[in-house]
Order: C-alpha cells, then structure tokens, then sequence
C-alpha cells in the first residue's frame, strides 16, 4: 500500500474530488482539447493571455483521479506566471514524473505540483498526469488537438 | 451451457462442480503460478487474452524442436509431417464447432483478420451503392470498422440494431432494420464489454427469412461454452486462438462451402493458387485459396492442443464451472457499496463490467493492480458500448476456467480498498 499512497496523496484526492478551475471560458485568448485514446480521458484548457503572462487559466474534461488532480494543480500553479515560466514548469514536471528516482534533479519552483512524483513507480499513469501539461503546450502552440497514448 | 442452443452458464450450475477440480486444472496453467507485487497472481483478465496450459506451450516448443518445416510444400519427411499435423489441427478446428467439413476452416491471424476477409472478398463482391449491413450496438471496433470501410469504399450504410438497458439486443427493432436492401448481418456471439449472450440462432433464423447472410463473431463465445455452427446454422463464424487458451497470431474463420467457393481470394501469394503463368492464375480449391503465404504453422498445431485440452477437460464442465463462478461474483458485487454493474442481460457469460461511483476505472485498475489483480480497464476497444451507458470507461473482470471464488473474494477486498482510498 505505501506506493499506492505516494501516488494517490491527499493532495491528489483532494483535487480530484474537488478541482479548482473548473470552468469553460466564453473568450479565452487560447485553448486546446486533449485525448487520451486508450483511456479516453479528455482535457480541454483555456488560457487568457495579458501578453505574455497567464491572467487566466482554466479546464473541462472527464478522466482519472490523476490526470484530473494534475490539471487542478497545473491550473492553480500557473495563473500568474509567464509564458517563459510556464514552459520551464512544464519541463520540470515532465521530469518529475519521468526519471528514475535517483536521477531526480531538485526544483523549487514545483512547490505543490511535487506531490506527483509518485507517479513515477507508475509508468502506464504517467501519460495520466502529462494530459494536461500536453493539452497546455498544444494551447500555446496554437494546435487546436494533442494526443498522448 | 451450451452457446448453441442458449442453455445458458449460470442458470444450471449445481451439477457438476464436484467433478470440476478447478485447483487440478490451475497447475496446468504455469503463468498462473506467479507472484505480482508480492501477492499471488489473480487473472481477472480473461477476455483480453487467456493463459495457457503446458500442453500447449510444451506442443509449439516440440513443433519447433523437433518438426519444423513448411506445409503443403516438400516431399521430404519433416515437411510432409508438419503438414501433417497442421491438417491435424484443422480437423479438431471442424469438430470442435462442430463445422461439416475441414475445408470450411480457414486459419487467420484472428477474429480481426476473420472479419476483414469477409468484408474484402464477400462484402466488397456482393455489395451495391444503397445496399446496407446491419450491425449491433454491442459491437467490438472489430466488428465495426471493417464495415464502415467497405461501406464507405461501396457506397453502402451501416446499420446498427440497437440494445436494451441491460445490455441486450431488442430483436423487434433488429426485425425492423432487416431490409431488402440488408446484404450481411455481422453481430456478436458475447459481447465482451457487457457479456451478453446474444440470441444468435433466433437472429440467423430471423435473417435467413429475408435471405440475409450473418457473420457471428465469436471471439468471446468459444471459450465459454460448446459452439455449433451447424445448429447456430450461421454463414460465418470468427474466432482467436489466444482466448481459448492458445496461442496469439492464430484464429479461425468459419465459412460454409458453398459461400466460401463463391468468393474471391483475400491476399495473393503462395498457396493460394494451382497454376501461375504471366498471363493467368488459377486459383487453389478452399480453404487455401484464402490461406496466402506461409501460414503460422505453431500457431495452427498450438491451437490443436488448445482444443484437445478443453475438449479433455470438458467444455461443458467448463461452462458449469463458470456460471457458478458468475453467479457467485455477481451476488459479490452487487452488495459493494456505489458498484454499478454495466450489462445485465439474462443471459450471460462470465463477464463482469462495473463501474464504481466516485472513483474513474483507471484508478481501480492500478489500485487491484497493487493487489496483484488483473482487470481490464477503459473501454474495451467498445466505445459505442460506452456512449449507450454515458460512461467514459468501466472496469472488467471477466472469467476463465481456471478462476476460482477465492479469487472473486480476493477482487471485493480489493474494491473495498479503493473505496478506502477514495472514501
């Protein structure tokens, strides 16, 4: 069980059960859909855009405890931030989830967003918890879809 | 039970329990001896694939150790003894459902290529711009796609026969789309999303009446009761090796002479013709003329063993046994708090589709997955299943011979688990 309880922390339930920004925006300044195919989990993300920083972010979608807790936390993390400082997040959660334990390289800036390092012992779920990150990274791109599998 | 005749598991199963020595028959089974994450393997997992009993995997060990050759080929002895066995194999292919004669078995890579034979040489002859097939709304992808390609490559509609709330096909309103412009039925033996078993003999019966042909896939039927084709009286029946307990890359088309004579090969190469000059080909009689290449001759002589172990076994023994074990798991279930059993139908296999309230299938297959439980979770290549019930995905636990209460007990402590988890 002790795995299972450094995947599923409190922190996570709690953003599953009960996300934050939660909502459809009439006029964002960008927005992109993501699919899971095999578990059909689905994500869509909607930014406004004060320049170049995030005044706004928000999501809709259907999926698991993690990939819905990851747009929760992603969502909360980064309203405030730059552009520039969204991508770095961006790269260094995709670390935290991806490495190997011992190769794991410190970053402060992950604050909360470190309560997914976790997923980790759980290679089939990371895509679960990358949905979101992908999702926002289509927004910026200015690609209307992504798809992870 | 008995698939044929719609006998149903689960509905006479005090018989024959004392004679079914499930714990004998699971040290046939190597991989089920197995740890997962420090807790004894339970297989819940059995409509994806199923686990094989030595026999089999001792068969294609000794086919390669001490027989390998190609078929249908050399005069030499090794050549001539594969083919041997190959032909073998497709005689307990015929017996097994009971098929009128060998030729009327053609070996497939599965249930998937079965189905896509029919709609490439079948379908794509026999079909006209406003000509229909009609399909079920339990359909797996691969009894969908196929059509929607040949159809969309003719011209033609697909139509799909819709199902009741509890999973079962409404034959009124499947009566109602049987056209004149219907030119194949294509639906499923047991659905392996919601495990229904579908009244197929009624929906030959039905179909024949309108002169309509009707594929059955039966992927998830031949490993949970005997299979009839004959008395099915069915046109086509598919089916994979792998889920009835041999090997992957291997399956089974059914087709009756007469039809099979009628269509055109699948894939050209060898084997599949008499005589090739640059001007002309003739084709081979059946069932070669649809067996181009070198076949996966393992395959074939492991399925054989497949078919001589539940045949030993028993496979009404076998169909007994998991009707109790559905019966059992079902009352299990249903008093799990929030649990919602997806697919109910009267008449079922040993399939069990749930979804528990709160708590996405995902979670509940890595949470059993940390109890060394394999389930099925998603949507089961059946996303047209999923929309008819609004859900995204549901969990599966679906049962084979080899499965015991012990097991079942084992999935409700675990589901008690996750609800601890997500409480």
């Amino acid at each position: 069980m002790s795995d299972l309880r450094d995947l599923y922390q409190e922190v996570i339930l709690d953003h599953a059960k009960h996300p934050r920004n939660c909502r459809r925006q009439q006029a964002p300044s960008c927005l992109a859909q993501g699919n899971n195919p095999l578990c059909g989990d689905k994500v869509r993300i909607y930014l406004e855009l004060d320049g170049s920083v995030i005044k706004d972010i928000s999501f809709e979608g259907t999926g698991c405890a993690i990939s819905t807790a990851s747009a929760s936390l992603m969502t909360e993390s980064l309203k405030g931030k730059t552009l520039e400082e969204a991508n770095r997040l961006f790269e260094e959660f995709h670390h935290l989830v991806t490495s190997p334990a011992e190769a794991i390289a410190q970053f402060p800036e992950l604050g909360k967003l470190e309560v997914f390092a976790g997923v980790r012992e759980f290679p089939v779920r990371v895509k679960c918890a990358t949905l979101a990150w992908h999702t926002l990274k289509a927004a910026l791109e200015n690609k209307p879809a992504v798809s992870t599998e | 039970m008995n698939v044929a005749t719609n006998n149903l598991a689960g509905l006479n199963h005090s018989s024959d329990e004392m004679s079914y020595d499930v714990y004998r028959i699971r040290e046939d089974f190597p991989a089920l001896r197995q740890g997962i994450r420090g807790n004894p393997l339970v297989y819940l997992d059995n409509a994806a694939t199923s686990q094989k009993p030595q026999s089999v995997i001792d068969r294609i060990l000794q086919y390669y150790t001490s027989e390998n050759s190609n078929v249908h080929r050399g005069v030499h002895f090794l050549s001539e003894l594969a083919t041997r066995e190959f032909e073998r194999a497709r005689s307990k292919v015929q017996k097994f459902i009971n098929a009128a004669e060998d030729r009327e078995i053609v070996f497939v890579k599965g249930t998937t290529e079965a189905i896509n034979l029919v709609a490439w040489t079948y379908a794509r002859r026999n079909l006209k711009a406003g000509d229909e097939i009609l399909i079920s709304a339990m359909e797996h992808h691969s009894n969908i796609v196929p059509w929607q390609m040949i159809c969309s490559e003719m011209g033609a509609q697909l139509r799909v026969a819709p199902i009741s709330d509890r999973g079962e096909m409404i034959l009124e309103d499947f009566a109602r789309l049987l056209s004149g412009r219907t030119r194949l039925v294509a639906v499923t033996h047991v659905s392996n999303a919601l495990g229904t078993l579908n009244p197929v003999k009624e929906i030959v019966r039905m179909s024949h009446e309108c002169g309509i042909p009707v594929l059955v896939d039966g992927a998830q039927a031949v490993p949970h009761g005997k299979v009839d084709v004959r008395d099915l009286n069915c046109d086509y029946y598919a089916f994979s090796g792998h889920k009835v307990y041999g090997p992957t890359g291997i399956g089974v088309l059914y087709g009756k002479a007469q039809l099979l004579e009628s269509m055109p090969p699948y894939q050209g190469g060898g084997d599949m013709i008499s005589s090739v000059t640059f001007e002309e080909t003739t084709y081979n009689k059946i069932p070669y003329k649809f067996e181009a290449g070198t076949p996966h001759i393992a395959g074939v002589i492991g399925l054989g063993a497949a078919i001589d172990y539940l045949t030993n076994t028993g496979i009404d023994q076998v169909a007994a046994h998991e009707g109790d074990l559905l019966d059992y798991a079902t009352r299990a279930l249903s008093v799990i708090p929030k649990l919602r059993l997806i697919g109910t139908a009267q008449q079922k296999a040993a399939v069990l589709s749930f979804v528990l309230e709160g708590v996405h299938p995902h979670d509940v297959g890595t949470i059993l997955d940390q109890e060394g439980i394999a389930v099925r979770t998603g949507h089961h290549c059946a996303q047209p299943v999923m929309d008819r019930f609004g859900i995204p995905a549901t969990v599966r636990a679906s049962l084979g011979m080899y499965n015991t209460r012990e097991e079942i007990d084992a999935l409700v402590t675990a589901l008690y688990k996750v609800s601890e988890v997500f409480q």
